[in-house]
């Protein structure tokens, strides 16, 4: 076996030096009943590198990658082009298999790039301070609402009708669980964000206010004002940021009065992947930095007196303090963190702002073009690169209807929030810089075929 | 010979002198590298784009392209007036924010030197406990990144996503078969995520029978997540104290159990690295006072192939495609935590989930979960999972299939055994009359000379080549040392870290002042971690004393 390197004289000569005469000898702690005397029955034997990639290689042909046509789905994951070096760079050895740097001498490459992150991260979203990672956006938004019941004292959570249904999931599924009160709704096929509607809702029980921006329509609302509000009644406010491309355009919610940022990382280096591994990004402003779950690099000094950077303020983490972490998180998103850096790096502000706006400009474009189609209504107003469009028909037998001509259309409203009858319409159609004119006019001739 | 050799080539000359500092900083092949802030700028890009179609849309103040190469031009922001406006709502980002950027050769640069000053498996041998750090194939690496599964979007619509339905289900089959459970939920994150996901399916079993309890029993060695999970799910903890051959003691978990005990977390093999010989008497007395069993499958590569969890009257467990199967850590994560389950939890697993029909793979979620899964506990992650490391943990298990996984656990158990008992005399070994060890060994910091602690022999290893095993884990064990060297390493690579280990121990025994400093030969000397803590630096902010210069 190619993985294995002991012989079986090797392993003769080992048992020898144990003191066991076979390898069952090793096992006697397991109940004879739970010893399985040969391979497990039913599962096939080993396999060479050639079959095995033949076999996964059958199954990747069996979909329709993004690449390979049309393509304008987004909702929280977005196709952005990712520059050859940063896949070579995250597969250098010394990244790729790699521990947690917890022997900060051997792993300072791990580190700087950690302390490099959090500085792209905390500045990308206008905080003070920011993480090393967490899984993903949706677990870090659960893990920021948990965190404003620690500073606040209060278990009452407002999120944004804009707010993507599968982040309301999540803080749905966790909140059963630890009591925390959520106060949900559906969006509306409307050009108006539920800014104002947020604005009553916060009162002296409300722990949070959490809002995507741009949301999950792709409109964008100041925050501003919500946040004033929210600190006026010792409230937080929690923005979601889904693109974080759109940054590069659009003023941070940290600039805006955001007490904690955090979102999903993955148009920036990570890919689209079928929906992970992503990289979850959080940041906050310092004052509430001792109780931010994940880990954190900070920058120290060795013997010697030369810089040098470890995982630092650990007493907050799960192996120091158990049961009274700030969070259960250990292993999170190392590898995408550094992809997301060095895309982040090969782009610097220059390249961000430039992406961003080829991205809201082809969007632009695409938008006018789709809104000519009979048929179709522009619902926004305001967007970054993704908006939404109100269909004559339902969204998603047509999301379907065109996925058989080989163009995928969008993101139908119909399978983010299935049962929501003043919804149905809707599709949600993201244009980034990988999307071209003849894609905009395949997906407008496409829509008109399926409309008339 | 006839070359004039001294004209040539000189002598080797004097050996002996020391050192002289160099100007860089640097020590030949030993780099340092500054942080992007230093030597980065905001105007400097290392991609190139094309034109956007807003350009020469209104009054346009710095445009894309126009902007490329120009490193005096102005940041590019967009127009919010004219004809060909944009539409953002008013709320352009116009000052700059200070991400710098690097050329692409500097940036290659930069990376390539940040990576050289790390340890990492393809380096050498690297004996974490209870971190399985085997050998990270390469055809793993290459099959994530077919179009057809690194170019997916998780929302297409499902027949654009069969053969992904498909590694998705054939995966899930796998993890089922090898632990003899009938279900498993695919999308948890990561190991804790996954004891979460256990945990949720167990408190929601326990409600839907009207019987919500309130504590969790965990073992004192057990992995710090565990608590952590617990708590974080609204559960108070308990300890559970082991043996003195450090195993779960039996009689006092039995006495604790009682109406208030929702689960036991077990994690076996365990962190002392045996084998709980009574996981089925522990699981037989848990069900019989109402309550179920969680195992921490953190340690499943001691035993996969040779025993199936199931057998054990487990009711979940977590399984680390990080650990066992291989998918690479990458420096601290992603991982992802799979979870099966026992008949009675299998109802309450999260979606999404894959089910096969006759129609083609299923992606079963919210809509569809209610005409046979309405017991669901919910979602617990956006999307469906860590799909890019079920097809490099599908590829590893296909490529040693059910017999390559049954050696993979006896190799990893006899490499763990041969360097408990070549260091017999050496490292105390506080459970090695216990019984074998399974994947890992554990020492302990008795012997050391005066003022010496594990954290001494830690760092002497890093001298020597090697990452340091596990220290200070499990908190049962005084300065515990955990070594879990994995199948992966040949015998001459454990016999030369044998070696190393023995050195080390020995200068730690005999109080050798140099250990006291180690590392001496890494990027780094000790680092200062109290600093570290008491004033936090968590970003690079410009030095206060740059700007006075200007």
């Amino acid at each position: 076996m190619r993985y294995l390197p002991l012989t079986n004289e090797d392993r003769a000569a080992m048992l020898a030096r144990i003191g066991a005469s076979s390898i069952d000898d090793l096992f006697v702690d397991v109940p004879e009943a739970a010893r399985l005397s040969g391979p497990i029955a039913g599962l096939p034997n080993h396999a060479s590198e050639m079959a095995v990639e033949r076999h996964m290689a059958k199954l990747a042909r069996q979909n329709l990658s993004a690449g390979e046509a049309p393509f304008f789905l987004g909702a929280g994951a977005y196709k952005h082009h990712v520059p050859a070096s940063v896949d070579h760079l995250i597969q250098r050895g010394e990244f790729l298999t790699a521990y947690t740097p917890y022997q900060p001498e051997i792993a300072q490459g791990t580190l700087q790039m950690l302390f490099e992150f959090q500085t792209q991260v905390a500045r990308l979203y206008g905080c003070d301070v920011a993480n090393a990672s967490m899984y993903d956006g949706s677990t870090a938004c659960w893990e920021a609402i948990v965190m404003a019941r620690r500073v606040t004292k209060r278990g009452k959570a407002l999120l944004s009708s804009g707010l993507h249904p599968h982040y309301v999931s999540v803080a749905e599924t966790m909140a059963k669980f630890t009591g925390d009160a959520l106060q949900t709704a559906l969006p509306t096929l409307s050009a108006e964000t539920d800014a104002e509607a947020l604005l009553e809702a916060i009162d002296r029980d409300t722990s949070c206010v959490v809002v995507q921006y741009p949301d999950i329509l792709g409109r964008i609302a100041d925050l501003s004002a919500i946040a004033a509000r929210a600190h006026e009644h010792g409230a937080l406010l929690i923005a979601v940021v889904t693109e974080p491309v759109a940054l590069g355009a659009l003023k941070a919610p940290g600039d805006m009065g955001a007490d904690i940022v955090v979102g999903e990382g993955q148009s920036i280096g990570v890919g689209l992947q079928f929906g992970g591994p992503y990289v979850g990004l959080f940041a906050c402003q310092e004052r509430f930095v001792r109780q931010m779950p994940g880990r954190l690099c900070g920058e120290t000094v060795d013997a010697e007196g030369k810089r040098g950077f470890v995982l630092t303020l650990s007493t907050r983490e799960q192996h120091i303090r158990r049961e009274k972490a700030t969070s259960n998180i250990c292993t999170n998103s190392g590898l995408c963190a550094l992809a997301f850096s060095i895309h982040m790096t090969l782009l610097g502000e220059r390249g961000l702002r430039d992406l961003a706006m080829l991205n809201h400009g082809l969007a632009v474009q695409a938008a006018e073009t789709l809104a000519a189609v009979p048929g179709v209504e522009l619902v926004n107003d305001s967007f970054f690169n993704e908006f939404t469009l109100k269909l004559s028909k339902e969204a998603r037998p047509v999301v379907r209807d065109l996925a058989e001509r080989g163009i995928l259309a969008g993101v139908s409203l119909g399978r983010l929030y299935p049962g929501a009858d003043a919804l149905a319409h809707g599709l949600i159609v993201a244009v980034t810089e990988t999307t071209t004119s003849e894609d905009i006019a395949a997906l407008a001739a496409g829509l008109k075929e399926a409309l008339a | 010979m006839s070359i004039n050799q001294s004209g040539w080539k000189p002598a080797i000359g004097d050996t002996q002198a020391p050192a002289a500092a160099t100007y860089t900083g640097n020590r030949a092949l030993m780099l340092e590298e500054a942080l992007i802030f230093e030597i980065g700028d905001t105007r400097t890009t290392g991609v190139d784009f094309s034109p956007s179609p807003l350009q020469g849309r209104g009054p346009g103040r710095g445009e894309v392209g126009a902007s490329a190469g120009d490193e005096n031009a102005p940041l590019p922001t967009l127009s919010p007036e004219g004809e060909r406006a944009n539409r953002l709502g008013g709320l352009e980002r116009t000052a700059s924010f200070g991400l710098p950027g690097l050329s692409e050769p500097e940036t290659v640069r930069h990376y390539t030197r940040l990576s050289r000053q790390n340890y990492a498996i393809d380096l050498g041998l690297f004996p974490l406990g209870s971190c399985t750090m085997k050998h990270n194939p390469r055809l793993n690496e290459k099959v994530a990144r077919m179009p057809g599964f690194a170019d997916l979007h998780p929302l297409q619509t499902m027949d654009t996503v069969q053969g992904a339905l498909g590694v998705i289900h054939e995966l899930a089959h796998w993890l089922k078969t090898l632990t003899g459970m009938p279900a498993v939920a695919m999308s948890p994150k990561a190991g804790a995520h996954g004891e979460l996901c256990g945990l949720l399916a167990i408190r929601s079993a326990l409600e839907a029978r009207g019987d919500a309890r309130s504590v969790i029993l965990v073992p004192e060695s057990a992995h710090g997540t565990n608590p952590a999970t617990a708590a974080f799910c609204g559960y108070g903890v308990e300890n559970i104290p082991a043996t003195a051959e450090g195993r779960v003691d039996l009689a006092a978990l039995t006495a604790r159990l009682g109406p208030d005990v929702a689960a036991v977390m077990i994690t076996n093999p365990n962190t002392c690295g045996l084998f709980e010989r009574d996981m089925k008497a522990i699981s037989d007395v848990v069900h019989a006072a109402g309550a179920l069993v969680y195992c921490d499958g953190a340690n499943f590569n001691a035993i996969v192939g040779r025993v199936r969890p199931g057998d054990l009257g487990i009711d979940a467990m977590h399984i680390n495609l990080h650990k066992t199967f291989s998918t690479p850590h990458g420096g601290g994560g992603p991982g992802s935590g799979p979870v099966v389950f026992s008949a009675a939890l299998a109802p309450f697993a999260p979606l999404p989930f894959v089910e096969k029909t006759d129609a083609g793979y299923v992606l079963v979620e919210e809509e569809t979960a209610g005409e046979h899964h309405a017991q669901n506990f919910g979602r617990m992650t956006a999307f469906h999972g860590q799909m890019g490391m079920f097809t490099r943990a599908l590829a590893y298990i296909m490529s040693h299939g059910a017999d390559g996984l049954r050696q993979v656990a006896e190799d990893a158990v006899l490499n763990a055994n041969y360097i408990l008992r070549s260091l017999d005399g050496v490292l105390d070994a506080p459970f090695g009359a216990s019984g074998p060890c399974m994947h890992e060994a554990l020492f302990a910091d008795d012997g050391l000379a005066e003022g010496f602690s594990t954290l001494d022999i830690a760092k002497g290893l890093i001298d020597e080549g090697y990452h340091p095993m596990t220290v200070y884990f499990p908190l049962v064990v005084h300065g515990a040392m955990l070594v879990e060297p994995t199948e992966t390493e040949s015998k001459a690579a454990l016999d030369q870290f044998i070696g190393a280990l023995r050195s080390v121990a020995e200068r730690a025994k005999a109080g050798d002042a140099a250990l006291k400093s180690a590392p001496h030969f890494a990027p780094r000397r000790r680092l200062d971690e109290t600093l570290a803590a008491r004033k936090p630096v968590l970003v690079w902010k410009e030095p206060v004393v740059a700007e006075a210069a200007e």
